[in-house]
Order: C-alpha cells, then structure tokens, then sequence
C-alpha cells in the first residue's frame, strides 16, 4: 500500500508547523505543502521589519532552504483554485491536478474589507500576504504627501511605524473610544494613544471611513471620514482586521460559515479534510475566554502541533493552555498572560494598576473576588510566561504573585527594576503580608533606577 | 540628517582625507649617522656600506625611498642568499625606522597641527556625528534602514570601507615604513606617555582607542534606554583606554615590562615566548608578579568567571578586540553568516588554531626549558608563521578588514583561540544562558540577523529552547532587538540549563517537544 498523501493548503505557522510534527511523528506519510504567496515558510509577523529594512525577506524564513528536501516535505508553489472533494483532488490555476489522501486547510486570513466606496481604487490595500508587502512597497516608492489608515488594531499601528520610516505623515483613524480598547482596558490604551502621538502619528478616535476619493487616474487623492471631514492623502491601509481566506472553497460541499467550520478535532464535514490557524472557525469556542475563530501566530502553531498529533497517534480534543500574547507598538512592548479583558464587572473582578511616572511602562493583575489572579497585562517591561503559566494555572493569590513579582521579571539585567515600585504599590492598595524586593548591591551600583 | 551631524560626518572625511594624504608628504634624506644610530651594532658596518649610494640624495617621496632601500638592502641579501650564506644575512627589517629617521616634512616640523587636523578632525567629528544622533525620537531600537544602506548591507560604501581597512592592516603589518609620517605626528603624545619614541604600534594602540570611544559614544545613543548595552559599552571602553593603552605606556614610563594586564593567552600568544619571559624574569617584583598574574588568568580566572558569567565577562565587556567589534564593528554585526554551514566551518576553524596555538606554546615552552637545544628551529618557524597568519593576517586584516563583508565578529568566531577555549567552558561548565520566554517567539527572526557571531538564536527561541552556544559573546543585542520580550541573559543553576527536548508551553492538548 503506498504511503497517505497529506497535503496542507498554506505554508504559514499552522501548515507549516503541522508538516513538521507529522514527519517528527511518522516518517511514511508523503507530505506535501502547496503556497502561492512565497516558495519557503516565512515569518508574517515580521514582514513590517523588511519594510523598515532591519532584515532581509530571507532573514524572515526560519529554515534554511535545505531543511524540506531533508524532512521529505515536498513544496508546490501554486494557487489552488478549486477542491474536487469527491474525487480528492486539488485544481491549481494552471489547471493542473494534485490528489491527496487527507487534506488540511490552512490558508490563513485575508485584510476586511467592509464594502466602502473607493475601497479598490489604486493606493489602498490591507497588509497580510508578502504580495501586499511588495505591493506596499510600490505604492509608498514616492509621490505620498499623506498616508490614511483605517481601524486601530496591530496591523494598524505595524503600518504606521512602516510609514513613518519612509517619513510620510500618516492619519490614524480608529472607530473607537480608545486605540484597540476592545482588548486593552482603558488605561493600556490610552498608554498607547499617547505613545502613537509621541511618533508624531495623527491619531483621530472615534472617526471611521466614509468614503474613498479617486484622483482621474483612479488612485486615491483623499478619503472621507465620518466627521465630514476630506484628508487630502495619495496611499489608504485598510486594517480594519482580517477574515478567513476561504472564498475557494465556498458553494462547495465543505461547510463554510466565515471560517471553514471544524469541531475541536479540527475536523471539517468532509472526512479526510481538516481545516487549521486563522481559516478555521470552531462549533464552539475550544475555551471561555476565546473565541471561534484564533487568529494569533501562537494558536496558529498550537493547532498545527495538535492535530499532526491526530493525525499521527490517538486523537485528542485541542485543548488550549492559559492565554497569552505579545505585541509591540512602535517602541513599547506588551506582553499578556491569563485572562485580562477589556471591561469587567467591578463587583466580579479587582483590578490592580500601577503605571510608572513616564507614562510608557504600566501593569494590570486582575483577580476575583477571592483575590486569584486571572491575568496580567504588562507594557514596557518584560515578563516571565512561565511563571504567569504557573500563578494562572494553579490560581495563586494576587498577594502571592506580587511577592514573587522579582521572579518573574524577565528585563535584561541592569534595566530599572519596575517589580520593586509595583509591589509597594500593591502593598499600599490591597495590603499583604510580604516585604517588596531589596535591590543587590550590583543593582544599586550600576543598575537603572525606576 | 541635522545640521550638527553634517559638520560631524564632514570634518570626519576632512580627517580621514588629510589622515590618508599624510603619508605621502615630506622628503627623505639619509645619512651615515642616521643609519648607525638606527641600526644593531652588528649591523652596523654592513648597513653603512650597503646604503652608502644613498647618503645624501633627497628623495621626494616615501615609495623612491623606500625602493631605493629596497634595491640596496635587498641586491646585498639576495647575494647572500643566492650563496647560501644564511648566517651573514641580515634578517632585520630597518626599513622603518630608517624612514622614520629620514622624513622632513611639515609633519615632523609640526606634529599637533597634523594630528590636530588628521585623527584631531576625525575624533572631533564622529564626536559631533554621533553624539545627538536619535535625540528627537524616544528610545527604543534604531535598525531602520539598516539593510537600505550602502555602508551596512555590503552596498558600494561597505566595499570602499572595507578595501580602506583592508589596505590600512597590510601597510601596519607589512609595510609599516611607508607610515613614518603618521607615526611622527603621535611621537609627543608617546614621549609624554612612555617617555620613549613612537612605533607603528602606539600609533596603532592610539587610533584604536580613540575609535571604540568615539564609536561607543554611537551605542550610548543607539542603546539609550537599555542599561545592559550602556554599561557593557562604558565598560570595553575603560578596558581599551587604561588597561590597553595607558597603563601598559605608563609602565615603560616607569621602567617596567609593557604589559596589557587583561590580555589573556592563547589569544596574547606570545606571552610565553622566550623574549616575554625573560622580560618578566628580569622585570623585578613587577614583572614577576605579570608572569604569576597572567598564569592565574588562563588557569583561574578564564574558568571561575566564565562558569559563573559566561564568555561574556571577557569577550563582551573586556577584551580590545571585542571592544572594537562592540563598537565600530556594531553598525556590522548584520553581515554575519547564520548558515547551518558556517557553523560548521566555524568550530573547525576555530579549534584548529586554538590545537595550533597550544602546540606552539607548548614547543616554545619545551624549548625554553631544554636551554633551546630542543625544536629551536620549529619553534621560531612557528613563530613566525602563527604571528603572520593568525596574528596579523587573521585577527587584523582579516578580522577588522571584514568588517563591512562578514561582519564584526570574524576574528572572534572563526579565529580567536582564546574565545574558543572560553567557548568550550561556556558550553560545558557555565551557569550562563540566553533563557526563551516560554512559547512568545514569533520566528521573526530579529535576533538571529543581529547576533553578531552567526547564531541562528530564531532556532532555538522558536522551540522553546535555552540557548547555549560556546560562540556566544553575551552581547545581548538578541534581547535587545527581540519585539516580543523572548531572550533574556542570565546566570543561573546548571540543572536544566540545556534542554534538548524542550517542551513549549501554552497548548494543553497534548505535550509534545518542539
């Protein structure tokens, strides 16, 4: 019997991540991962430090071009227009034809797109794919007095910094209150806001995009927000979010909703066909605290890494561990462990926030009403996942967390102990029974003071 | 760019332009006292005759000098050696210090004004580019631009720079005669130091220096905000100022032994040839407490230190050579190599000259203490050929040339036996380690392109996985460029300090090794 033919529909952190765990695990099965966008795995995070010229696109890839022809992962680098799922097989835009044993949808997500006037006009584009880098790169070459971008999320402010190394200004709309406060809380998003200021970045809350005006040549000339407002500008990001990339396989006998619908084995309706990272939409939210749909690099890798297991040895539900995530915006760093939402009920949860005299490095614990810790948000300092994996896990006390808040911090040595002023800060809100950390007498000498 | 640092980078070309001119001024006449005062006395009757057709004649430049020298010197040697008469050949190159002798230009007339307007303008104006360089922007990492530029990405800058260091370490090592007007225009700062005239090497020493502390000046402002970096940088720059340069001149001053009392063998590779010894032997108390003080590093301090720190503690925060690359070679440190492949070259590299360095030592040593009967023609050939291939050719032009083609570490990497004998503790006796936040690595791949030793750090970081690598200087730019808080340096307890399965966290379905 010839081996099973696996073949994954996108090379990104999930069908990547999934091609190598199933070789690690099973060396027989014929692997095969399809990708239009780029030849080899790349980083997408870090498409935005190409741009800014801190790397090179190859800096970008994390294995050395040798590495597939020594797992057997087989390359094809093709767009597939459409599944025949009857007859397992895969239609290129060549027309030529690939079939498969099992096949794993991994196609990613797409920028949203909601529908406004001007929205396809020359000038203005989403970031996701390498094509929309190279495409940004055209399009920012010369000749942008302005820049406009629409929705304040992480891919927002990437393109902002992006701009703002070519020194082209840039106006920053964001239907909402706050920058990105339907996940920070206030406090965090306003710490933002300023700091998106501070890089001379014109941040306008509460405005969206009407409209988008063409110049005779059908290039953007200005856009429209909501306020009535015209913004003279030659380039638009559209960065409003992302969806699923699934539009090939819609009208199909795959169940389609906005995401390629999978129970929490990753199985899709059709046998032999599974769906991965941010293209998948589960039936139900595989925890409390997510969401259907997981549209993070780090549950992109967890879901390839779970179901290569599947694939590969007795299947297990995906179980997602506690919650975390990271960002950077512009020079401060986040970091997020547990669960810390936007808002909360103040008689359900207590929340803890120090935020140090510069206004760029800030901490939030929330915990219940006993007291437990049920997550952390830090900005401009570092922590230790580990540790926060532990006190969120096993529930520790607020109290016993800040307590061993210096075991947690994870900035390089010398940096300005910030742990020290949280803890006196939390003993001056919520009392406690512990003294806050002394300074080593190294620290003393030569460190940075908070 | 502001104004303050177009007058830096233009009064840096104008001292670089008229620090590359000055060679070529002046005239050279020799003369009969001038070559007995410079030569050896048992040279002495032989140079006379030999140079005797040029007494007198004015020469309008170094290269009709130097190769009427040339012609003189070598017609009489190559007799010599044509009669196989070895023993009467004259090894000495007096070349040197028969040009320094014979210049007359307006650099030895007025050696301030020229090294005012050389190394002075050179000095004043990287000062000036460098010192407010980020000053209207909040701190943070500052690589914009780095691979659009024609200095750092290997562009048409890099090669000219490159090929300008490249020719700078032939003519230091090999041709230093070629250089007396340079040397003439440090000789007061010498006499004032040392009290005793200035080589090809005080020059050198000088420049050197005087390089980091500008450039470290550039990583103040790169770095603000990262005190790691800062005090690292504040630190190579007080080892290369005193413990390089000053003391070492103070302490002929002072009629001691020059010594550089943080230079370590096998990378200060001649600290057991025959020479330093009996230099530190008839040195006094102080030249004795040099040799034990130097022994005590290579057996003590190399091994305590590096357990406890890492390589770092020298490599990164002490050393000249790491000193230079940390701070001229930083704009650099992108150039490396991160292949699976270099990394195999490396370790074969670098362990063959650290075998070739321990042999050395140990014939010279052999023969030391058999009175020179044993291996005495080994050892000098040795000696030679180590100093022209590793310790010139290696570590100078290959090491700092490079810079601009394979970035600032070459030497380090691929050629310090030193690094690689605290390599081999760092990896295997060492409470050091890049620790990896956890599962937060996105693979960008940041700290790979700037680990400046090749590191492929995005390998490790990616899998959850410590990083422990004998090559790692400790630099910290890994974490300091990472946008996710993943790396962080730290010295802690050997257990589960290298773990070849690691597992990474977040995933509850299963518990699988990266």
């Amino acid at each position: 019997m010839p081996a099973r033919h696996l073949v994954i529909i996108g090379n990104g952190i999930s069908g990547i991540t999934l091609a190598r765990h199933v070789r690690k695990m099973d060396s027989d099965t014929r692997i095969t991962v399809i990708s239009g966008e780029s030849e080899y795995f790349f980083s997408r995070t870090a498409l935005m430090y190409v741009f800014m010229g801190h790397m090179k696109f190859e800096h970008t890839q994390p294995y050395e071009s040798w590495f597939w022809e020594k797992n057997r992962i087989e390359l094809k680098k093709a767009w597939v227009q459409k599944v025949e799922f009857g007859e397992r097989t895969l239609v290129f835009d060549s027309g030529e034809k690939l079939t498969y044993d099992v096949l794993v949808i991994a196609t990613g997500s797409k920028p949203n797109k909601f529908g406004w006037p001007g929205q396809d006009l020359k000038g203005v584009q989403g970031l996701y794919s390498r094509q929309d880098l190279d495409q940004m790169e055209k399009n920012t070459h010369q000749g942008v007095k302005r820049a406009v971008i629409v929705g304040g999320g992480l891919i927002g402010i990437e393109m902002a910094e992006m701009l703002a190394y070519k020194k082209i200004p840039v106006t920053f709309l964001v239907r909402e209150k706050g920058f990105w406060d339907n996940v920070l809380p206030k406090e965090e998003s306003e710490l933002v806001g300023r700091h998106i200021r501070e890089h001379h970045i014109d941040l306008r809350l509460e405005t969206e995009l009407k409209e988008i005006l063409s110049d005779s040549g059908g290039r953007v000339r200005a856009v429209i927000t909501s306020k009535g407002e015209e913004i003279s500008c030659e380039f638009v990001g559209l960065t409003a979010g992302v969806s699923p990339n699934v539009d090939f396989l819609r009208n199909t006998e795959l169940k389609v909703n906005r995401g390629v619908k999978v129970d929490a084995f990753f199985q899709t309706n059709i046998p032999d066909v599974y769906a991965i990272g941010d293209c998948a939409e589960f039936e139900n939210p595989p925890a409390v605290d997510r969401r259907t749909i997981e549209q993070v690099w780090y549950t992109g890798r967890m879901h390839g890494e779970t179901l290569a297991h599947n694939l590969c040895k007795k299947p297990v539900p995906y179980q997602p561990g506690i919650w975390f995530n990271s960002a950077k915006f512009l020079d401060i760093e986040y970091q997020t462990y547990g669960t810390v939402p936007s808002t909360w009920k103040d008689s359900e949860v207590n929340s803890f926030y120090w935020e140090h005299s510069s206004g760029k490095v800030c901490f939030r614990m929330l915990m219940d009403q006993d007291g437990r810790i049920l997550g952390v948000n830090n900005f401009g300092f570092r922590l230790r996942h580990e540790f926060f994996d532990q006190a969120v896990r096993e529930k520790w006390s607020g109290e016993k967390v800040i307590a061993k808040l210096d075991k947690a911090n994870f900035d390089p040595e010398f940096f300005a102990p910030y742990y020290l002023e949280i803890q006196k800060a939390f003993k001056a809100q919520f009392g406690g029974n512990f003294q806050p950390a002394k300074k080593s007498f190294i620290q003393k000498l030569f460190g940075a003071s908070v | 760019m502001k104004t303050i640092e177009k007058i830096g980078l233009g009064l840096f070309l104008i001292g670089l332009t008229v620090f590359t001119v000055v060679p070529f001024l002046g005239t050279y006449t020799l003369s009969e006292e001038l070559v007995l005062a410079n030569t050896k006395e048992i040279h002495q009757e032989k140079m006379t005759e030999i140079l005797a057709p040029m007494y007198g004649q004015e020469f309008g430049s170094n290269f009709s000098f130097l190769s009427a020298f040339g012609e003189n010197f070598n017609t009489y040697n190559d007799n010599l050696k044509a009669q196989q008469l070895w023993d009467q050949v004259i090894w000495d190159d007096y070349g040197f210090a028969l040009a320094k002798a014979s210049v007359s230009s307006p650099v030895t007339e007025n050696p301030w004004l020229w090294l005012g307007l050389s190394i002075g303008l050179a000095v004043l104006g990287g000062y000036l580019y460098n010192f407010r360089q980020y000053s209207d922007e909040p701190s943070g990492i500052k690589n914009n631009g780095i691979f659009h530029s024609k200095l750092k990405n290997r562009g048409w800058l890099g090669m000219i720079t490159g090929g300008y260091l490249i020719l700078f370490y032939i003519l230091l090592y090999w041709f230093p005669a070629y250089l007396v007007n340079l040397v003439w225009m440090v000789e007061p700062i010498s006499r004032m130091l040392s009290g005793g005239p200035a080589s090809q090497w005080f020059l050198y020493g000088m420049v050197y220096t005087l390089a980091i502390l500008v450039m470290g000046v550039r990583m103040f402002r790169k770095y603000r905000g990262n005190k790691y970096q800062q005090l690292r940088t504040a630190s190579v720059m007080f080892f290369q100022t005193a413990f390089a340069f000053l003391i070492p001149e103070i302490l002929v001053l002072l009629n001691q032994p020059y010594y550089d009392f943080k230079n370590i063998w096998p990378l200060d590779y001649d600290f057991f040839y025959d020479y330093q010894i009996s230099t530190f032997l008839s040195g006094g108390g102080m030249g004795m407490f040099m040799l034990i003080w130097g022994i005590l590093l290579i057996i003590v301090g190399v091994p305590v230190f590096t357990y406890f720190y890492g390589k770092r503690w020298y490599c990164s925060w002490v050393c000249g050579c790491g000193g230079l690359a940390e701070t001229v070679g930083d704009p650099f440190r992108q150039l490396s190599d991160k292949s699976l492949k270099a990394w195999k070259y490396e370790r074969w590299i670098i362990h063959s000259v650290l075998v070739l360095a321990v042999v050395m030592t140990a014939v010279t040593i052999a023969n030391y203490f058999s009175g020179f009967s044993f291996l005495g023609n080994v050892t000098n050939q040795l000696h030679s050929f180590y100093g022209f291939a590793i310790g010139s050719a290696f570590a100078g032009v290959v090491g700092t040339g490079f810079y601009p083609f394979m970035g600032n570490r070459v030497w380090c990497r691929f050629g310090c036996p030193l690094a690689a004998y605290l390599g081999i503790v760092q990896r295997f006796k060492s409470r050091f380690r890049i620790t990896t936040n956890g599962g937060q690595c996105i693979s960008c791949g940041n700290c790979s392109t700037y680990c400046e030793m090749g590191i492929d750090v995005r390998a490790y970081a990616q899998r959850g996985q410590n990083i422990v690598r004998s090559s790692c200087v400790g630099c910290g730019v890994c974490s300091a460029v990472c946008p996710r808080g993943v790396l962080k340096l730290e010295n802690g307890p050997e257990e589960n300090r290298i773990a070849d399965l690691p597992i990474l966290i977040g995933n509850d379905s299963i518990k699988l090794n990266a």
